[in-house]
């Protein structure tokens, strides 16, 4: 072998084992600090000087912004996080870099409304967020959907989501069901039908598939939540009439006051209690339900995702 | 044009070429696939917007760090390797040298731009699955990311013939990012009194305006430009690169090159 050669061979075994071998040390140093990470440091917390410092290419640092807060409330709602110090302020550093990055509002009012785990549980924080995004984008029919959306079912404010759902009616092009449900909302009637009418809404109009999901497990908890209603007024008006309870909902069946064993949403049979109350049999694939539920049960810390979302 | 002028713009553009300078399209079709690939996994909903802004800010970024640092050789670099004094041996004016720099360097960058804008589209085509009626304006946001390009290459050029390589990149480099804030100076100078209103005024005349030329995120959400404003940019464009080209010139003329 030429010295040269041999020189090219040892620099690039040299090479490639350092490269491994730092490699190696940076994971084992990120295990050490797994505690350290930056994600909850905002460097520059201005949204005026980051716009001022991205030398006129604000839309590229929106978009990296929006990126970091979508990892950021993922991160967190993953590992069922009960605060999410840092959202609001990277959803207002993305739409103050770029007014026009409706996705911001939209998704950003849904990480923000929602009690934790589902959300960071700042209605008014997403209030404001979802207001600037009007302020900018006037035209938009979804952003007062958005606001009446959280108005209702957040804040349960009825006249300012009326008022939220009747503007974004006005606008060109807007979804007719903008126009009904500000009928209802003027109604106060904040009612199940119209509760299942905004998260059917929400699941036809976004392409986000978490979003999505989210809507998906409200229709169902909705769904389930009547049938609980409708089997236990059943049951009540069965041990009426026959003077005992039933013992179990095969006994229902055989007396044709069912007609096969009642399924929830996802299939799994009904369960009827000795003192007749209906639960679901697996409580967990139905994260929003307030029905149902056994007394013991402890819901987990993030919702679990179905493969049928 | 002028044939001399275009032999020295062939010569620069080859020159250019054969510094390996379009081999940044290569880390330009890197950062394009990548992002395009990565981002619909990491992020929500924006997709098409990431390629365009990232692949816009690149074009004009890369062209802008090229424009610098090849701009602030053409001068210099001759007169270190004694090639100018062979050039302007010959029936060359010094203008014509200058001219003829600024046009290679131009064209250069317009070749640049248009392999890129081909990898911006393709990556747009990736991610979309379609064109649509409003991609056109993308093509209006990257004329005028060239027109930028002119500007600084202009400026670039004046710098470099009376200063030293790294205090040109310094000057031109600084007159890009003072640019980009020349709506705010103007600002500025509304709020300030006396002397200092004329001065601030003054400055945020004298400096180039790339803010106006910056219409990447506009064109991101798919918002058209005016017809006047690409009117008047293109004119302001041109005025501003005569204007820095003549100064150029003047200066080159005097330089004793002994």
């Amino acid at each position: 072998m030429k010295p040269s050669q041999k020189t090219t061979v040892i620099a690039t075994t040299v090479l490639l084992l350092c490269m491994a071998a730092s490699v190696l040390l940076l994971f084992r140093i990120d295990r050490l600090r797994s505690n350290a990470t930056l994600e909850e440091v905002l460097y520059i917390s201005s949204p005026k000087a980051l716009k001022r410092m991205s030398l006129g290419y604000d839309g590229l640092l929106a978009d990296i912004y929006w990126t970091r807060a979508v990892q950021y409330f993922g991160a967190k709602h993953h590992a069922g996080a009960k605060s999410y110090n840092l959202l609001a302020p990277l959803l207002q550093i993305t739409t103050t870099l770029d007014p026009h990055l409706i996705v911001a509002y939209q998704y950003g009012g849904n990480f923000l409304a929602p009690e934790p785990p589902n959300g960071s549980g700042m209605p008014q924080a997403a209030v404001d967020l979802v207001k600037y995004g009007i302020k900018h984008n006037p035209e938009d029919w979804r952003l007062y959907y958005q606001l009446g959306f959280i108005y209702y079912m957040e804040l349960h404010d009825y006249q300012h989501a009326a008022e939220a759902f009747a503007r974004g009616a006005q606008v060109p092009g807007a979804h007719p069901f903008l126009r009904i449900l500000a009928g209802q909302m003027a109604d106060k009637s904040g009612n199940r039908q119209t509760a299942r009418m905004m998260w059917a809404t929400t699941f036809e109009t976004t392409n986000d598939k978490s979003i999505k999901y989210n809507a998906a497990a409200h229709l169902r908890a909705l769904q389930a939540e009547d049938e609980v209603t409708a089997l236990e007024t059943l049951v009540a008006r069965y041990r009426e009439t026959t003077g005992h309870p039933p013992a179990s909902f095969a006994e229902m069946n055989a007396a044709e006051w069912l007609h096969g064993i009642p399924v929830d949403p996802l299939g799994h049979p009904y369960k009827l209690t000795p003192d007749g109350h209906v639960e679901l049999a697996v409580p967990d694939d139905f994260p929003f339900v307030t029905r149902g539920l056994p007394p013991d049960f402890v819901p987990p810390e993030a919702p679990r995702v179905l493969p049928t979302d | 044009m002028n044939s001399r002028i275009g032999l020295i713009a062939a010569n620069t553009f080859r020159e250019a070429v054969r510094d390996r300078v379009l081999y940044n399209l290569i880390a330009f079709a890197l950062l394009m696939s990548g992002a395009s690939i990565l981002v619909g996994q990491i992020s929500i909903d924006i997709e098409r917007l990431v390629v365009v802004n990232l692949g816009l800010t690149a074009v004009s970024l890369f062209g802008i760090v090229i424009a610098i640092f090849i701009g602030i050789g053409l001068v210099s670099k001759e007169i270190d390797r004694r090639t100018l004094y062979t050039v302007l041996s010959r029936p060359v004016r010094r203008w014509e040298f200058i001219v003829g720099k600024f046009v290679g360097l131009a064209g250069t960058l317009v070749v640049n731009t248009f392999f890129m804008a081909i990898g911006v589209f393709g990556a747009l085509l990736y991610v979309a699955h379609h064109f649509q009626a409003s991609d056109k304006w993308l093509l209006v946001a990257l004329y005028f990311i060239v027109l930028q390009f002119l500007i600084i290459t202009s400026l670039a050029l004046l710098f470099s013939s009376f200063s030293s390589p790294l205090m040109s990149a310094v000057f031109a480099f600084s007159m890009f990012v003072v640019g980009t804030f020349a709506e705010d100076l103007r600002g500025f100078a509304g709020m300030a009194t006396g002397v200092a209103r004329w001065l601030a005024t003054g400055a945020a005349y004298l400096v180039p305006n790339f803010s106006a030329l910056n219409v990447i995120s506009s064109v991101a959400h798919e918002q058209p430009v005016s017809g006047h404003l690409m009117l008047y940019n293109t004119a302001y464009a041109l005025i501003y690169t005569t204007m820095a080209i003549c100064g150029a010139v003047l200066i080159f003329e005097r330089r004793n090159l002994k």
